[in-house]
């Protein structure tokens, strides 16, 4: 057990479930979340950036070739979901995939090795996984979606755009309805996108915080929960990445 | 489940991190990938050129080979017809050679048939004087003889 405050099974839990926060209100700032995903991803982008800049077009070396699967994996996706033209959406299918799933990944890390080695130099409460962060979830989905709004006016043009959304799918005389249905059909969009990865991440890291409760019996069980939890963290990170792409893609083609 | 200021955080950190991505990694990885696709596909075409050329060169030195072959073999013709006619004219030569061999050979014979004779005939008139002057016993005019021995020499 992480602090001498949370000895019974709820209070572990609360424990390890609780952000560590600056502010109040409104304004207050998990630290936890913002730093984790926030070192992951400059250690990660700036990492891919660095031998993106040392790149040959001879024979790669082990780093380059490893990054070059991964992005021509997540660029294969995108080619074939997504039939229009833009710069935007690959480096964000790249982005969004390999920081989901490094964020994801540090569910992989026991529940209490983090909390111990922060709690010994005073920080008691540290989630350390981000995804398990509804504020990073939705700030990517509103991105995702925001990006997703700009793309469909851009692509469309203002009016086409106001067509879609007035017009599609009853015609001009029942604008009402289509606007009622589009805005359902749009608002769904980031609130699925954001709650499937913060709701399969907490589940899962809820899982390991119960398992870790189970005294020596978290030994067999923890590993099986990880092995499988490699596929939902993989998964997820997917996940996010294709339906990113696909509302992009359906942002950017006409809808009749 | 609480939504804070944090979303605004993590939109930043997003953001920023698309950009670095779209700027920084993603376009000199796609280039390096697709010069590398560039040179891959020169390398083949390269290597199905240089396999023409060399079906090309096959047939070019068969062509040259046999074209070698009929030149040697005219050479071959055209030696052995010169060796005939050398040999036919070393013959002619050589026979022109013999026949003058032959005649200088035949001009000496009859030099020194010649020869032989007139020395004979000196023989003769000397064993007839000394014959004759047996058979006379009797002292001879030698002189008056002599010139009626040259003379006979003469007929001789």
């Amino acid at each position: 057990m992480a602090s001498g405050e949370a000895l019974t099974s709820s209070g572990y839990i609360v424990h390890h479930l609780t952000n560590l926060k600056v502010g109040a209100g409104f304004w207050t700032f998990h630290l936890d979340t913002l730093l984790v995903s926030g070192i992951i991803g400059l250690i990660a982008f700036l990492g891919m950036a660095k031998i993106a800049s040392k790149a040959t077009a001879g024979v790669p070396g082990n780093l380059q070739s490893f990054v070059e699967i991964v992005l021509t994996f997540v660029d294969q996706q995108v080619k074939d979901t997504y039939h229009g033209r833009s710069p935007l959406v690959t480096p964000m299918a790249i982005t969004i995939f390999v920081w989901v799933f490094l964020m994801n990944a540090m569910d992989l890390i026991p529940v209490d090795f983090v909390p111990l080695i922060l709690g010994s130099v005073g920080v008691h409460y540290f989630k350390a996984v981000p995804t398990t962060d509804p504020n990073l979830t939705f700030a990517m989905s509103l991105t995702v979606f925001v990006i997703m709004l700009i793309m469909g006016v851009k692509v469309k043009g203002a009016s086409g755009f106001l067509h879609e959304v007035f017009c599609v799918p009853f015609g001009a005389k029942l604008a009402p309805l289509n606007f009622l249905f589009r805005v359902i059909e749009d608002v769904a969009k980031p609130i699925s996108l954001s709650l499937r990865l913060f709701g399969n991440m907490y589940a899962g890291e809820m899982v390991f915080i119960l398992i870790a409760l189970l005294g020596i019996w978290q030994l067999p069980l923890a590993l099986p929960w990880a092995l499988f939890h490699i596929l939902i963290i993989t998964l997820q990170a997917f996940v996010f990445m294709m339906l990113t792409i696909v509302y992009l893609s359906m942002a950017s083609e006409s809808h009749g | 489940m609480d939504i804070n200021a944090t979303l605004f955080g993590q939109a930043i950190w997003f953001g920023v991190f698309i950009w670095i991505t779209m700027k920084y990694v993603w376009p000199p990885l796609q280039k390096a990938i697709a010069d590398r696709q560039a040179l891959i596909a020169d390398g083949l075409a390269a290597g199905e050129r240089a396999k023409h050329e060399l079906e090309l060169a096959g047939k070019r030195s068969a062509d040259s080979l046999r074209e070698a072959k009929g030149k040697s073999a005219e050479i071959i013709a055209a030696a052995e017809k010169r060796a005939l006619m050398v040999i036919e004219e070393a013959k002619q030569v050589a026979k022109v050679e013999a026949d003058k061999v032959v005649a200088s050979a035949q001009a000496e014979i009859a030099q020194q048939v010649e020869h032989a004779r007139a020395e004979l005939r000196g023989r003769v008139a000397d064993l007839a004087v000394a014959g004759a002057e047996r058979i006379l016993k009797r002292e001879v005019d030698a002189k008056g003889h002599a010139q009626m021995l040259a003379a006979l020499k003469q007929e001789l």
